[in-house]
């Protein structure tokens, strides 16, 4: 047997109708019918279905088809909707349809205001992870400051002017009712209670609160931790197991460990940053990782002033790329040293190998392709590169771009 | 030449044993520490020549260890910082605390041993990371254009890129035309600059690391 609950994917509104139809297995439309045949008695059926929408729980499964627009047309609609509902009540007071004005105008402001109050402490369970401070290690993405702000300060606002609507409807009622007079004693009364009250059971809710926060970010904790331990399940206990497995190589578990090394230094720094723009070091760095993988050379990147990606730059690191393979194909397994710096428009990379080196003048055949997909890609994009070497010394590759700035 | 004695502290066992290992051959080894109250007791009992420090241990890690020795020590050995960090607020922070050196823990052997060996002649030791580290910090105008301190000369800094690209002192040298020990001496000028200089982004690193200079 299903609840009673607002079938907010196949509703129009809130889903009471939908809601009632399904729950009873009657036709969504008979509800529909039901429900406006009550508004033409008095608007009842307005209130009863303004009733329903707080009363009743949400479903499962989120607005499917999203009818209620949000933002600057939401507050169009909210008022295009209200003037609607405006027109269509003085239409039944004109024709008699009536229960009284004292009360009619007060319940219409407490069902506006009470929505506006409702919805949005309904809301908020939903969106609760998101907004909550925690600062988990891998630093994941948040909301822009602004438009955070932008979120808090439209609740408030919308708060607040639910508020002012209920009371409104209170004052109204008094007001018409003439009982004014008679509810500022009760008022004063109820004033006094509620400041006894809250004398006494202030320390009392300051602990609960406090105790509440404490839980809290006890729980933000061990969420951390378990997202740590998760991580490291993953990564390094899994090379640590590899290692175990491969100890007999040592070339291949140099290669595992300095992997994993790279790794978990990323995973530390927390880059990648989704929405960063791309940059020279994280893209060398990359290159590197290929390299070692590939050829098994530890290769060690220093990046000083480090500068956006552009189609130039990005040419400047597939020639890195290219140099760094020649290192660790000739460099007869010496670590390979890439070291970038862009000072003052000027973006240099030296790839430098420890090798066994060779006559510039007298370069063999089959480093020839090589050098010229270096050098020339360099030149196409208003760069240049040259190769410095000696036999005995190891062998470096500069490569230049100036950027006009 | 009589090799120094060396302390190693760390607080991973596997990793003591491991560079001790490595260094037992190369050099004196005076003893082990695991945690920076054991570090200063054994830097008094042994005093040692260099102590190969471990930047990141509990109870203030390596940097508590300098300030401690500096405080209340007769014997001050020379430190030379090994970690597995290259995060540049910690390096910035065991330089400008005392350190003579950073090495990086994936350092060879026989490359770690002449770091010692350099450091207890009194030189500094600089891995390519911390020469990027450095350039990067004194990169841009400096802040007061009379302190010495705050600007590397073009010589300087040429060397601190050399090294960046991976070149030895002796390779350093050939390269530029100059003596072996003037490279130590521009790297030891680098050093004292590094320590004592007041630009921003040297003291904004160094206050990272909870070092109120």
């Amino acid at each position: 047997m299903t609840r009673l609950a607002r079938d907010r994917q196949n509703g129009w509104l809130g889903g009471v109708c939908a809601g009632i139809g399904r729950r009873y297995g009657v036709q969504v439309w008979l509800v529909r019918f039901a429900f406006v045949v009550a508004t033409t008695a008095g608007g009842l059926g307005i209130v009863l279905y303004a009733l329903g929408w707080l009363v009743i729980p949400a479903g499962e499964g989120a607005p499917g088809r999203r009818r209620l627009p949000t933002g600057r047309a939401a507050v169009e609609v909210a008022l295009g909707t209200g003037l609607l509902l405006l027109s269509v009540l003085l239409t039944f007071r004109a024709l008699g349809i009536w229960f009284s004005d004292a009360f009619v105008w007060p319940l219409v402001l407490v069902a506006s205001g009470g929505a506006l109050i409702w919805r949005q402490s309904a809301e908020r369970p939903a969106s609760e992870p998101a907004p909550a401070p925690r600062q988990p290690v891998s630093a994941p993405p948040r909301l822009p400051e602004g438009e955070e702000r932008r979120r808090v300060a439209a609740a408030i606002s919308r708060t607040g002017v639910g508020i002012v609507l209920v009371l409104a409807a209170g004052f109204v009622f008094l007001q018409t009712t003439g009982a004014l007079g008679a509810a500022r004693d009760v008022l004063l009364a109820l004033l006094v209670a509620v400041v006894a009250l809250g004398v006494i059971f202030a320390p009392w809710i300051i602990r609960l609160v406090r105790s509440l926060t404490e839980e809290r970010s006890q729980r933000i904790r061990s969420e951390e931790r378990a997202e740590v331990a998760a991580h490291l399940h993953d990564s390094v206990l899994q090379t640590l197991a590899m290692v175990q497995r491969r100890a007999d190589d040592p070339g291949e578990v140099a290669a595992i460990a300095r992997r994993q090394e790279r790794e978990l230094r990323a995973w530390l720094a927390g880059r990648p940053r989704p929405g960063q723009a791309a940059r020279l070091a994280p893209a060398l760095e990359a290159a590197a990782v290929e390299i070692e993988e590939a050829h098994g050379v530890p290769v060690e990147v220093v990046v000083v002033g480090d500068v956006d990606l552009d189609e130039h730059v990005e040419a400047l690191v597939a020639a890195a790329r290219e140099a760094m393979t020649n290192a660790a194909k000739f460099g007869g397994g010496s670590p390979i040293d890439v070291y970038a710096e862009g000072v003052d428009g000027r973006l240099q990379v030296f790839v430098r190998d420890r090798g066994p080196g060779f006559d510039t003048a007298r370069v063999p055949d089959d480093r020839r392709g090589v050098r010229e997909s270096i050098v020339g890609r360099m030149e196409r994009h208003g760069g240049r590169a040259s190769i410095t070497s000696s036999p005995g010394a190891g062998t470096e590759v500069e490569l230049v771009l100036e950027s006009p700035s | 030449m009589s090799s120094p004695r060396v302390l190693i502290v760390d607080d991973h066992q596997l990793f003591r044993s491991g560079v001790r290992a490595e260094l037992e051959p190369l050099l004196d080894i005076a003893g082990e520490a695991a945690g920076v109250e054991e570090a200063v007791r054994g830097i008094a009992a042994t005093r040692p020549d260099v102590v190969l420090l471990d930047v990141h241990m509990p109870d203030g890690g390596g940097v508590e260890v300098i300030r401690r020795v500096a405080a209340g020590s007769d014997h001050a050995p020379l430190f030379l910082a090994l970690s597995v960090s290259d995060a540049a607020e910690d390096v910035i922070a065991v330089i400008r605390a005392g350190a003579r050196g950073y090495v990086t823990k994936n350092i060879s052997g026989p490359e770690l041993a002449d770091a010692v060996r350099r450091v207890s002649d009194g030189d500094a030791v600089f891995s390519p990371r911390l020469a990027g580290f450095v350039l990067d910090a004194f990169a841009g105008p400096a802040p007061q254009p009379e302190s010495e301190l705050d600007a590397l000369t073009p010589r300087e800094h040429e060397v601190l890129q050399h090294i960046a690209r991976g070149y030895m002192y002796k390779e350093i040298a050939l390269r530029l035309d100059i003596s072996p020990k003037t490279v130590e001496a521009h790297v030891s000028s680098v050093l004292r600059k590094l320590q004592l200089s007041s630009r921003h982004e040297l003291t904004r690193w160094a206050a990272e690391r909870g070092l109120g200079l």
